[in-house]
């Protein structure tokens, strides 16, 4: 499976790192390894908000990171309930142990969450809300300074039959957005992180629901 | 923000772990042969992930089911006394239940290995990250190691072993539930062949057999006296006395241990802290814990903002490094102290220990103590920045050492 180049821009969120901007550019598709990623997660408990952190920060590790670190918010989870986690990534080894505070992306599985102001709380001047939603990221009607990326992950999901439960899982599908929005990690990794992750029968759906929905994402940038 | 430190950048093996299953790995390349364990949270999968490891025949152990913590233990010290190499875990009010059984391990010599996973202690109920269950079990006679990160976890539990059953002392390596325990990050899990070359096989002191009788732990006097056979054994305060000689002698183990460990897998323990840019340092953060990495970021801001600052980050605290800290903190005139513990009505463990260190030598720097990160309570980088910044403000005003420590917290 490999990506198609994509022909928006990558935004920059912190300062360039020279040898990781070569290593980007001796990618077979275009990746933009930045100085670092601190992102938080929202979904309801059983959505799989915390699996998805963790999926990600290990397809960064093995994309070449060096610090990658996965958390779920701290505490009990309920089924249905709103949960959070996050993901840091970066070229060095991650010092830090607290919560994320200024995210530089938020990822949202369940779109009814967004009516919580802590949603995006903190989420940084041009950084990107990526959300699991049928709407046109125009549509959303959130203001604030930053990117926003949409993608209809449920459909994709229900389609494609990936319900666990009774319930339409949408934690890995959603990472296909944020490959879009992001270009952080590449396909290859992630792949090799579900391979990881699920047994052989869940991974070519899994491998279908993140390639699908990267295809169906729409992207609104700020100017 | 600065998010990251250059100094310590691993190599990349390519997985990531949390700290319970980085636990759980080095558990199960210790080669254990007797596991007895209750759930409590936040350690509850280290033991289910062993569990499954000796149900699936990948670890050659017993795996004793008990119904308590203060059972689990004595099952560990009776399995270690009849030749087993053992292993428990726990936090908490899991800890607090044990604490008779950890005098009896630490009394009787026997060389058991305890993985807390730090907890904070009810009332009020709470089941996240502070140090005070560790921290009150001071004084029990184990050596307790602290780590920093989920590799420290996997490295630590491996040299343990190899440390209690050279010293015959027990050793409780310590890691912060939470923050470390279920957040996943690069782990390079050791080989078995290399593990096994590192640490050989138990060797007991003493073993109960029913083919050999033998009498162990009998009532013991005060005073010196001679058994059945004419021989003249120690009383109950030689005993002890040995105890005390035994951990106070462990630095030379631990730190052999250390620097073997470091000869083989590349990652050296050669140290009874953790030292961050202190050669230059007149300001130096005291930490215990991942909160001492936490600490080298705020290091990292206060340098930039032109101040000379260093960090101590305690790895071993019984026995408690003495010498070794008065050294590192020589050029020191502030210190300042984090303690995710505290000792009611005084101050911050680690803080006391600094300042009993440095009483009478030639340091006399002011030490500062910050309560912080009770219960689970976040503590960033920023906030010890301000607080090692209101410390510098306050001293240079002519304010010194404080009767009591600070907190930080919403009072």
């Amino acid at each position: 499976m490999q990506l198609m180049v994509d022909t928006i821009e990558p935004v920059a969120f912190g300062t360039r790192n020279d040898s990781f901007l070569r290593l980007a550019e001796s990618q077979k598709y275009h990746l933009c390894m930045q100085d670092y990623y601190e992102i938080r997660w929202h979904g309801r408990g059983g959505q799989g908000a915390i699996t998805a952190a963790k999926i990600l920060a290990q397809a960064a590790y093995l994309e070449g990171y060096q610090g990658v670190t996965a958390a779920p918010s701290f505490g009990a989870e309920r089924r249905g309930a709103p949960v959070s986690a996050s993901t840091r990534i970066s070229p060095q080894t991650v010092m830090v142990v607290s919560q994320v505070e200024d995210p530089n992306v938020v990822v949202v599985l369940d779109h009814t969450l967004l009516k919580y102001e802590e949603i995006t709380s903190g989420l940084v001047r041009g950084g990107w809300l990526i959300v699991n939603s049928w709407r046109h990221p125009k549509e959303l009607d959130l203001g604030g300074d930053f990117n926003i990326a949409t993608a209809d992950a449920t459909r994709v999901c229900s389609s494609l039959g990936l319900i666990v439960a009774g319930l339409t899982v949408v934690n890995t599908a959603i990472l296909g957005a944020f490959i879009r929005a992001t270009k952080a990690v590449g396909m290859a990794s992630i792949e090799k992180a579900i391979r990881a992750r699920f047994p052989n029968r869940e991974v070519d759906i899994n491998l279908a629901a993140i390639a699908q929905t990267y295809e169906i994402t729409k992207l609104e940038k700020i100017r | 923000m600065i998010f990251v430190s250059k100094k310590i950048a691993k190599k990349a093996s390519g997985w990531i772990l949390d700290g319970n299953h980085a636990a759980a790995q080095g558990i199960k390349l210790s080669r254990v042969q007797v596991i007895a364990a209750y759930p409590i949270t936040p350690q509850s999968p280290v033991t289910e992930t062993l569990s499954e490891f000796v149900e699936r025949g990948e670890l050659d152990a017993e795996y004793i089911a008990v119904e308590s913590e203060h059972s689990a233990l004595a099952v560990c010290t009776s399995a270690s006394i009849v030749g087993a190499r053992t292993f428990t875990a726990t936090s908490a009010h899991g800890l607090a239940y044990m604490h008779e059984m950890l005098h009896w391990a630490a009394g009787s010599r026997l060389p058991v290995v305890l993985v807390c996973v730090n907890r904070a202690m009810g009332a009020p109920w709470n089941v996240l990250n502070d140090q005070q269950d560790s921290i009150s079990q001071r004084d029990t006679g184990w050596i307790q190691i602290y780590t920093r990160n989920n590799q420290e976890i996997i490295d630590s539990i491996i040299q343990a072993y190899k440390i209690a059953e050279s010293v015959y002392v027990p050793v409780m390596v310590c890691y912060d539930g939470y923050v470390l325990s279920h957040t996943e990050m690069p782990v390079d899990v050791p080989a078995q062949k290399d593990v096994d070359r590192f640490l050989p096989p138990y060797r007991p002191h003493t073993i109960l057999d029913p083919a050999n009788p033998k009498n162990y732990n009998l009532v013991t006097l005060a005073n010196p006296r001679v058994n059945a056979e004419g021989v003249l054994c120690h009383g109950y305060m030689e005993l002890r006395y040995l105890l005390q000689e035994a951990l106070q002698n462990s630095r030379e183990t631990i730190i052999r241990v250390g620097q073997e460990f470091g000869e083989l897998f590349g990652r050296s323990y050669a140290n009874m802290f953790w030292e961050n840019r202190l050669d230059d340092a007149d300001v130096v953060i005291v930490a215990m814990g991942s909160l001492a990495m936490e600490a080298i970021v705020a290091a990292d801001m206060l340098r930039e903002a032109g101040h000379k600052v260093g960090v101590l980050g305690l790895r071993v605290f019984r026995p408690f490094p003495k010498a070794d800290v008065i050294k590192a903190l020589k050029k020191s005139r502030l210190v300042v102290v984090f303690d995710k513990n505290i000792s009611y009505g005084l101050e911050g463990a680690t803080c006391s220990e600094i300042k009993s260190a440095l009483y009478g030598s030639s340091v006399s720097a002011v030490v500062r103590n910050f309560i912080v990160g009770l219960g689970g309570r976040d503590v960033k980088a920023r906030e010890l920045v301000d607080a090692v910044n209101k410390s510098l403000l306050s001293v240079k005003e002519g304010d010194l050492n404080k009767e009591y420590p600070e907190w930080i917290c919403d009072i």
